[in-house]
């Protein structure tokens, strides 16, 4: 009997002395874990994030930051890559509650919006310098703004041009670049007759942000992209938003289309182009650097960029892809990391490190040592920036998104018709924008 | 007199009874278990009764069941819980079909069986993540080997987009994961197959049962004890499945991969919704618990032989 008191009582024990460190330590949970940018001996370390695909390549980026580490020996940064896709949820992750390691983060268009509401980045208006805010176009300004004050410092300014085969096109007798989306349909028509590819046309709609950027850019010239009015009521099921599905429902539907796009990142579209699968695409900057890249394309050479055709009413339409480098709320060194964007945004880096991106100031288009290095992109970019549509810029944009992903997915697929999808996201608006 | 008896007593017990060193030896282990897992569970129950916004941050109002009700309510949610169950419904029928069929084999006296049971287990060895990636690219709509195959052996015409059809893309994910999985379960059956007692099979052999007789009357029956452990382990494990379908097909296309951790994963870090996402947490734990209640009940009727 004493020998089954014993062993209650040890257990009793062990189980007390469990729920009393089981109490402490609840009671000091919460982000405890402190940011890991140190300082020692005078040196500042940052911890910044970046993306991998699209825009300025892995390579440059660390090219720009080593020169700056080399201006700056007092400063060490430490570069990390992600995917895009993976980019806005790692950095949701990492700083929710206002603790985090990083001291700057890439930020995207629509993101300065849930962003700043989270207090996941700050407020830099005040801290940029004159000069950066006149030099810089102002379309680039808008990846960075929110509630009329800035976010972040704009650093990649992009937008989706049209690329196109010349060779393919020149075969099926097409001599001039198509200005309108009709006349991309009439092109890709004579290509497939000809029997140069099956599917001429391809794009990047799979299920993520890509589809939106196509979708918007697409609406920009067929009606209008202003997603949400002011007042929070949607308008992209009536207008350029139904328009834009329906043309790309019926680009599938005539078998223009390469219906493996529903799977399609940016990356995959190169690809495609690049073995020679397609004819025509929209892409990034960077696309026609890797296109006409020997090592990594079967058609080097034969790639040709032009402005991304539009409709009878609007010549041009641009999806504004730009994305900034915004300062973090967690970050112990605020001083040390503007001037690392800042310097990463500076003309003179832009301008060495220009073969993927362009850069975003307005000095570097009229410089024709700047532009000899691609005089079509260059031309292109001048019509399209100051075209540019914007998604919108509101704290509810990454639920919206997603509603829309799903949305135009079913409707390309065709289990529900371009309205249908789109009224449906319309309808569950009020709910996604509590 | 009393004080004496008391001390006599006192030194007369063991310095360290057998439970306290038990105890002692156990608490390690017992803390890092509650660290690990009953801190974070309190605190993910704790976070699902609020309403907490990360767009929003020190607003958190109490809605008690409130977010469990608003998912309970939602064609969002049943329709990927209806996904998760098709999946696992599907997934482990064939696991189960195929690794009983390749434990029968591996069963049998052939010559090469030590290699046979070597290729086997190759599949399982693979990282979750490495298997995906490589189905990714079998059943890539461009350069996949999977079209490669169909296409020159005459089966296809021409290349399937299989991962961007929301008809076949969550065949292809059920296709990957029942690759892996296949050989774990028969491993597990093989042993299984290993306790019964050949005696029992060389007499019903001897009475004229063929082999059809035999595996339905000897083997199935003895063999039941393992097939529904088998079933338990796999029903809970696949009801959960989360990284495949992530790295495959990302929940797409069109939401029609989207399982209830995918969904759950997505409310949280995308939408930004932690208290929806805590109680998606818990009815996630909630229905695999009914199951494992539902399968402790049979496996305690069938007894253990």
């Amino acid at each position: 009997m004493r020998h089954t008191q014993g062993r209650t009582s040890a257990v009793r024990s062990v189980a007390a002395l469990m729920a009393g460190l089981v109490v402490v330590l609840a009671a000091c949970g919460g982000p405890g874990s402190s940011s890991s940018s140190g300082t020692s001996g005078g040196t500042v370390t940052l911890n910044t994030i970046f993306m991998k695909q699209a825009a300025y390549s892995e390579d440059d980026v660390k090219a720009m930051t080593d020169a700056f580490m080399a201006e700056n020996p007092n400063i060490k940064v430490n570069l990390e890559f992600v995917a895009y896709e993976a980019l806005h949820d790692k950095i949701v992750t990492d700083q929710a509650g206002g603790a985090g390691q990083y001291d700057t983060v890439l930020v995207d268009t629509p993101w300065p919006a849930e962003f700043a509401d989270a207090k996941i980045i700050q407020d830099i208006t005040d801290k940029i310098p004159a000069d950066f805010k006149s030099g810089v176009f102002d379309t680039a300004w808008t990846s960075a703004g929110y509630k009329g004050k800035y976010w972040g410092v704009p650093w990649i300014n992009d937008t989706k041009f049209f690329f196109y085969n010349k060779k393919m096109l020149a075969d099926a007798g097409i001599t001039s670049v198509p200005k309108t989306w009709d006349e991309v349909i009439t092109a890709a028509k004579a290509i497939k007759q000809k029997g140069t590819v099956e599917f001429p046309l391809v794009w990047s709609w799979t299920q993520a942000e890509a589809v939106i950027c196509d979708w918007a850019e697409l609406a920009g010239s067929m009606g209008g992209a202003d997603f949400v009015d002011d007042s929070g009521n949607a308008t992209f099921n009536t207008g350029g938003g139904l328009a834009a599905l329906e043309f790309m429902k019926k680009s599938i539907d005539d078998g223009l289309t390469n219906p493996a796009s529903l799977g399609f990142i940016e990356d995959d579209v190169n690809k495609t182009v690049g073995a020679g699968q397609a004819a025509m695409a929209l892409n990034w900057t960077y696309g026609l650097s890797v296109l006409n890249d020997p090592a990594k394309s079967t058609v080097a050479g034969q790639i040709a960029v032009a402005a991304a055709p539009g409709t009878a009413d609007t010549a041009t339409a641009g999806v504004n892809g730009g994305m900034s480098i915004a300062l973090t709320t967690s970050t112990k060194h605020p001083d040390e990391a503007l001037k690392f964007a800042l310097w990463m945004a500076s003309q003179k880096m832009q301008e060495k490190y220009d073969a993927n991106t362009l850069p975003e100031w307005k000095a570097s288009f009229e410089d024709p040592a700047v532009t000899k290095a691609a005089p079509e992109l260059f031309a292109a970019a001048k019509e399209q920036f100051a075209a540019l549509v914007t998604r919108p810029v509101v704290p509810y944009y990454t639920k919206l998104s997603s509603a829309l992903q799903v949305a135009i997915q079913e409707a390309l697929k065709g289990t529900k018709t371009p309205k249908e999808a789109l009224d449906e996201v319309a309808a569950k608006l009020p709910d996604l924008q509590k | 007199m009393a004080v004496l008896a008391r001390a006599r007593s006192a030194r007369s017990q063991r310095p360290w009874p057998e439970t306290w060193v038990a105890a002692a030896f156990v608490a390690p282990a017992a803390l890092v278990i509650l660290l690990i897992v009953v801190v974070p569970l309190g605190r993910a129950l704790w976070m699902s009764l609020f309403d907490i916004q990360l767009t929003r941050p020190g607003v958190e109002p109490f809605v008690g069941l409130g977010n469990y009700i608003d998912q309970l309510t939602s064609g969002e949610f049943w329709g990927s819980t209806g996904r998760a169950l098709w999946f696992t419904g599907v997934s482990t029928a064939l696991e189960l079909a195929l690794g009983l069929g390749l434990a029968l084999l591996m069963d049998q006296p052939l010559r090469m069986r030590w290699l046979l049971r070597s290729i086997v287990i190759l599949p399982w060895a693979l990282p979750t993540i490495v298997n995906a990636l490589m189905w990714r690219w079998i059943d890539n709509a461009e350069y996949g080997a999977l079209n490669a195959v169909l296409t020159q052996t005459g089966v296809l015409h021409r290349y399937q987009p299989w991962l961007s059809d929301s008809d076949l893309a969550m065949w292809m994910v059920i296709g990957a994961d029942v690759w892996k999985i296949t050989p774990l379960v028969a491993i597990l059956l093989l042993a299984g197959l290993q306790t019964i007692d050949r005696e029992v099979v060389e007499v019903a052999r001897v009475d004229g049962a063929g082999p059809l007789a035999l595996f339905r009357h000897i083997i199935l029956p003895l063999l039941t004890p393992v097939i529904l452990i088998v079933l338990v382990l796999r029903t809970m494990e696949a009801f959960k499945v989360f990284d495949i379908i992530w790295i495959m097909t990302h929940g797409g296309p069109a939401n029609s991969t989207q399982t209830i951790a995918i969904y759950a994963y997505q409310t949280a870090y995308q939408g930004f919704d932690f208290g929806r996402g805590a109680a998606l947490g818990y009815l996630i734990a909630l229905v695999i618990m009914v199951l494992a209640a539902v399968y402790l009940r049979l496996l305690g009727r069938t007894g253990r032989t």
